[in-house]
C-alpha cells in the first residue's frame, strides 16, 4: 500500500514533468506500467526502436496504471503525446467517439495487420476502422494447487460436474476450493464471465455487453444458478469483499485454498509469494453446456496516437514497430504474457505454452466484462456480481437493477 | 508634502480643501485602503470558491462525459436521483455519519477535562493524544482496515477470545458504515480535544473560585460554571465536527471504496465516485449530487454565519 501511494506520488510528479514541450522530431511516448518487468519490456523495445531510427528523439514517460487513466483525459486534450497506451474494446470507445483517437486504418492496411494481429482486430475496431496496435495480451482460466491436488487425488475437472464435484471434495478436506478478492470488484466479473461464456458462449456474452440482453433473460439468470451451485455450499474463501485480489492471494499461497480464477499476470505474484512451478499449475475454465464453443478472456492491451498529437508520422512508424514479430517476441517473454503477432514465438514458460495452446484455439477471445461492456454499466454489473457473492438471495432485485441501469445506459 | 499630514487632510477631509482639487482616489483612500488588501483573497475565493459553485449547479442540468459535447437534459439527472437506491444509501449513511460523529464532542471534552491538570509530563501526554489528529486520514484508514481484518486484525484476536467468530467488519453491509465512522471518531476527537484544551485555559479562574465558594463542585460545577465559559470552544467543535462528517470521504476511499456494493458510500464519495472514478465520468449526475450535498452544508452554513452575525452584534 505504501508503495502504491509512494508510485503515485511519483507519477504525479511525472505527469506534471509531461508537460514539458516536444519540438518536431521529438516522439513523446506515454506508458503506463511503472512495475519492473512491464516496464523493461518496454524500455527495451525503445531502445531497439531508437536503434533502429536514429534520427528520432523519443521521449518517455512512465506513470502508474491509476493514474494514466485519470491523467489520460486531461493530457489527450491538453498536451497530447504522440503516441499512449491505453486499452481496446469499450474502453477506447469515449476516446474514439470524442475524436481523440486517430485513425489508424491506413496502417492495419499497408502493414497487413489485418491478417496479423486478426486475434485482437476485432477489439481494436470501432465503426469499420481501426484506432490502435496491440502488442500483449495475456489468457485468463483457473490456476490451481497442483500439490493440494494431488493430495486429495483430485484430477483437473473437465466439465461443470468434476469441477462441482472437485470443490465438494476440497471443501471436505477442510480446503476452500476458491479464492477470490472481490474489494476492486473486477474479480468476480471475470468469474461470471467465465460462466457466461461457457453456459451460452461467446455471442451472448457479446450480446449482454453490448446491451442487446437484458440481465433477466432466463440465459443470464440461468449463469447466476451455475454461480449459485458454487457460492452457496461455501466454495469462495469467506471475506472476500474485504480483500484486493492480491490479499486473496494469501489463502492461495498457504493451501488453504486451491483454485484461482485469474489472469495470467498472478502467476508472477504467485512465484513471488514462494510458490514453486511444481506446485502451482493452470487449466482453461471447464465446459458447463456441451457443445458450446470454448471462448476466453484474453485482454489486451495496444498504443493509440492521439488526434493532437504533433508527430504523428513518427508515431506510425512506432506503432508499426511494436507490431513486429521479433519486438512482440522479445518483449512479452519478458514480460511473461503472450504476443499478438501470430509470427511471433511465444515464451518458454509452462503457463505462457499452455496459455498459447488454450487462446489460439478458443472459438472467441473476449477482452473482460469491465473492457467489452460500457464502463457505467461495467461498475453497476461488477458492485452486483459482489452483491450476488455474499448475499445470493438477492439475486431478483440484483437483475431488475442492472436492468435498469441497462436501459439508461444504451438509450 | 509629508505622508503623515496627507493621512491627516484624508481623515479631516470634509474640513479639508474643496473637492476637486485632490483626486478621488486620494480623498477615499481611507475607504478603498481594506478592500485593496482583501482583493487578492477575494478574487481567489471567487474563482476557487463561488464560481465553481454556481458552474456545478449549472452542469449538473447536463449529460457531460467530461470529452464530448455537453447534452442539456434539464432536471433529468435529479430526477434519476430520487429513483437512486445508492443515492438514498449515501443519503442514510450521511445522517449516521452525522449523527454519530457528534459523539467527538463529548468525548473530547472528557479527554480535556482529564488532561487539563499539571503532572510531571502532561504535555507529552497531551501530544500524544493529539496525535492522531496529526497523521493522515489515509493512514489512519489503513490502519484500521488491519484492526477490522478478522484473520489476523485485532477485533478477530478478541473475538476470538471469547469463543466467538469474528465479524468481518469491512465486508458486512449493515456494520460497515459504522466501522468507518468509528475510525473516523478516533481523530475527530484529538481535533475537539485540542479545541476544548485551548478553551480550558481561558477558563477564568476567579469564576472557578466562586463557585467553589458557593459550593459549586462535580457535575454542577462542570454544568454552570465551566461549560458556559468553554461556548466558543463548543460552537466550533460543533461546527468542525458537522463539517468534518458531511466531507467524510478518505476514510471511505482508503478503507471500502464505497464497498461492499456501495453499502458504505456517502454523498461526497458518490460523487466522486460517479464523476471522476475509474468507471464514472457522468459529469452531470455527479454534479448533482453535489449540489444537493451543497444544499444540505448550507443549512450549516447559514447557522453558522448567522451565529457569526448575532455574536457581532451581542
Amino acid at each position: 500500500m505504501f508503495n502504491t501511494l509512494k508510485k503515485s506520488a511519483a507519477a504525479l510528479a511525472i505527469a506534471s514533468l509531461i508537460s514539458a514541450p516536444a519540438i518536431a522530431g521529438d516522439l513523446v511516448i506515454n506508458f503506463d506500467d511503472p512495475n519492473p518487468a512491464p516496464k523493461e519490456g518496454f524500455e527495451t523495445a525503445v531502445e531497439k526502436f531508437k536503434a533502429a531510427n536514429p534520427d528520432i528523439n523519443v521521449i518517455v514517460n512512465i506513470t502508474d496504471r491509476e493514474a494514466h487513466k485519470t491523467a489520460i483525459r486531461n493530457f489527450l486534450s491538453a498536451d497530447a503525446p504522440d503516441v499512449t497506451s491505453w486499452y481496446p474494446g469499450n474502453r477506447m470507445a469515449p476516446f474514439v467517439n470524442a475524436g481523440q483517437f486517430e485513425d489508424v486504418s491506413d496502417l492495419w492496411e499497408s502493414e497487413g495487420f489485418n491478417e496479423s494481429l486478426a486475434s485482437t482486430s476485432s477489439a481494436m475496431t470501432i465503426d469499420g476502422k481501426q484506432w490502435g496496435v496491440p502488442y500483449t495480451y495475456y489468457q485468463w482460466g483457473i490456476y490451481y494447487r497442483k500439490d493440494v491436488f494431488e493430495a486429495q487425488g483430485i484430477d483437473v475437472p473437465a466439465n461443470w460436474e468434476e469441477l462441482l464435484a472437485a470443490s465438494a471434495k476440497l471443501k471436505e478436506a477442510g480446503v476452500t476450493p476458491f479464492t477470490i478478492g472481490t474489494k476492486y470488484l473486477w474479480t468476480a466479473a471475470g468469474v461470471f464471465d467465465y460462466l457466461n461464456l461457457r453456459t451460452n458462449g461467446y455471442d451472448v456474452h457479446n450480446d449482454l455487453t453490448a446491451g442487446k440482453i437484458k440481465y433477466t433473460d432466463p440465459r443470464i439468470v440461468d449463469v447466476f444458478e451455475k454461480w449459485k451451485q458454487l457460492v452457496e455450499p461455501g466454495y469462495f474463501v469467506e471475506n472476500h469483499a474485504t480483500m484486493s485480489w492480491q490479499e486473496a492471494l494469501a489463502p492461495f499461497v498457504a493451501g488453504e485454498a486451491a483454485m484461482y480464477v485469474m489472469g495470467n499476470f498472478s502467476v508472477a505474484a504467485m512465484r513471488d509469494a514462494g510458490l514453486t512451478d511444481d506446485q502451482i499449475d493452470y487449466f482453461p475454465f471447464p465446459e458447463i453446456t456441451p457443445g458450446v464453443p470454448r471462448a476466453e478472456e484474453a485482454p489486451a492491451d495496444a498504443f493509440f496516437i492521439p488526434t493532437n498529437a504533433k508527430n504523428k508520422e513518427d508515431a506510425r512508424k512506432f506503432l508499426a514497430f511494436i507490431a513486429q514479430p521479433d519486438v512482440q517476441t522479445e518483449w512479452n517473454a519478458t514480460i511473461g504474457q503472450l504476443p499478438i503477432n501470430k509470427n511471433a514465438s511465444v515464451g518458454d514458460d509452462k503457463f505462457l505454452q499452455k496459455g498459447f495452446e488454450t487462446v489460439s484455439t478458443a472459438s472467441g477471445l473476449a477482452q473482460f466484462f469491465d473492457r467489452d461492456a460500457p464502463a457505467e454499466m461495467a461498475k453497476a454489473g461488477m458492485e452486483g456480481f459482489q452483491e450476488f457473492m455474499v448475499k445470493p438471495d438477492r439475486l431478483d432485485a440484483i437483475l431488475k437493477r442492472l436492468d435498469k441501469v441497462q436501459e439508461r445506459v444504451y438509450k | 508634502m509629508s505622508s503623515t499630514d496627507s493621512a491627516e487632510l484624508a481623515l479631516n477631509n470634509s474640513s479639508g480643501p474643496p473637492s476637486g482639487q485632490r483626486s478621488w482616489l486620494h480623498r477615499n483612500r481611507i475607504k478603498l485602503a481594506p478592500w485593496l488588501f482583501l482583493l487578492p483573497g477575494l478574487i481567489f475565493f471567487f474563482i476557487y470558491v463561488i464560481a465553481p459553485i454556481f458552474q456545478s449547479i449549472w452542469i449538473s442540468f447536463y449529460e457531460w462525459d467530461g470529452l464530448s459535447d455537453k447534452e442539456w437534459v434539464g432536471f433529468a439527472n435529479y430526477v434519476e436521483l430520487m429513483d437512486d437506491d445508492r443515492f438514498y444509501t449515501s443519503l442514510v449513511n450521511n445522517v449516521w455519519w452525522l449523527l454519530l460523529y457528534m459523539l467527538a464532542v463529548p468525548a473530547g471534552l472528557g479527554i480535556a477535562l482529564f488532561l487539563n491538570q499539571t503532572v510531571t509530563g502532561i504535555r507529552l501526554y497531551k501530544s500524544l493524544f493529539f496525535f492522531p489528529f496529526v497523521i493522515s486520514q489515509v493512514v489512519v484508514g489503513l490502519i484500521f482496515s488491519w484492526f477490522y481484518n478478522p484473520d489476523f486484525g485485532i477485533v478477530g484476536i478478541v473475538w476470538e477470545f471469547f469463543g466467538a467468530t469474528p465479524p468481518a467488519i469491512l465486508a458486512d453491509e449493515d456494520l460497515v458504515t459504522f466501522g468507518i465512522i468509528f475510525a473516523g471518531l478516533w481523530p475527530q476527537i484529538a481535533y475537539c480535544m485540542i479545541l476544548y484544551l485551548t478553551g480550558l485555559n481561558n477558563v477564568s479562574p476567579d469564576q472557578v473560585e466562586a463557585g467553589r465558594l458557593d459550593n459549586a463542585k462535580g457535575w454542577k460545577m462542570l454544568w454552570y460554571v465551566i461549560l458556559p465559559q468553554l461556548k466558543p470552544a463548543t460552537f466550533i467543535a460543533v461546527v468542525v465536527t458537522v463539517i468534518g462528517a458531511l466531507r467524510s470521504f478518505d476514510l471511505i476511499a482508503i478503507m471500502t471504496q464505497g464497498g461492499p456494493y456501495g453499502s458504505s458510500n456517502v454523498l461526497a464519495y458518490y460523487m466522486f465516485e460517479t464523476a471522476l472514478s475509474e468507471y464514472g465520468f457522468r459529469m452531470g449526475y455527479g454534479s448533482a449530487i453535489a449540489t444537493v450535498l451543497f444544499l444540505i452544508m448550507l443549512v450549516y452554513i447559514s447557522f453558522f454565519l448567522w451565529r457569526m452575525y448575532q455574536d457581532e452584534r451581542g
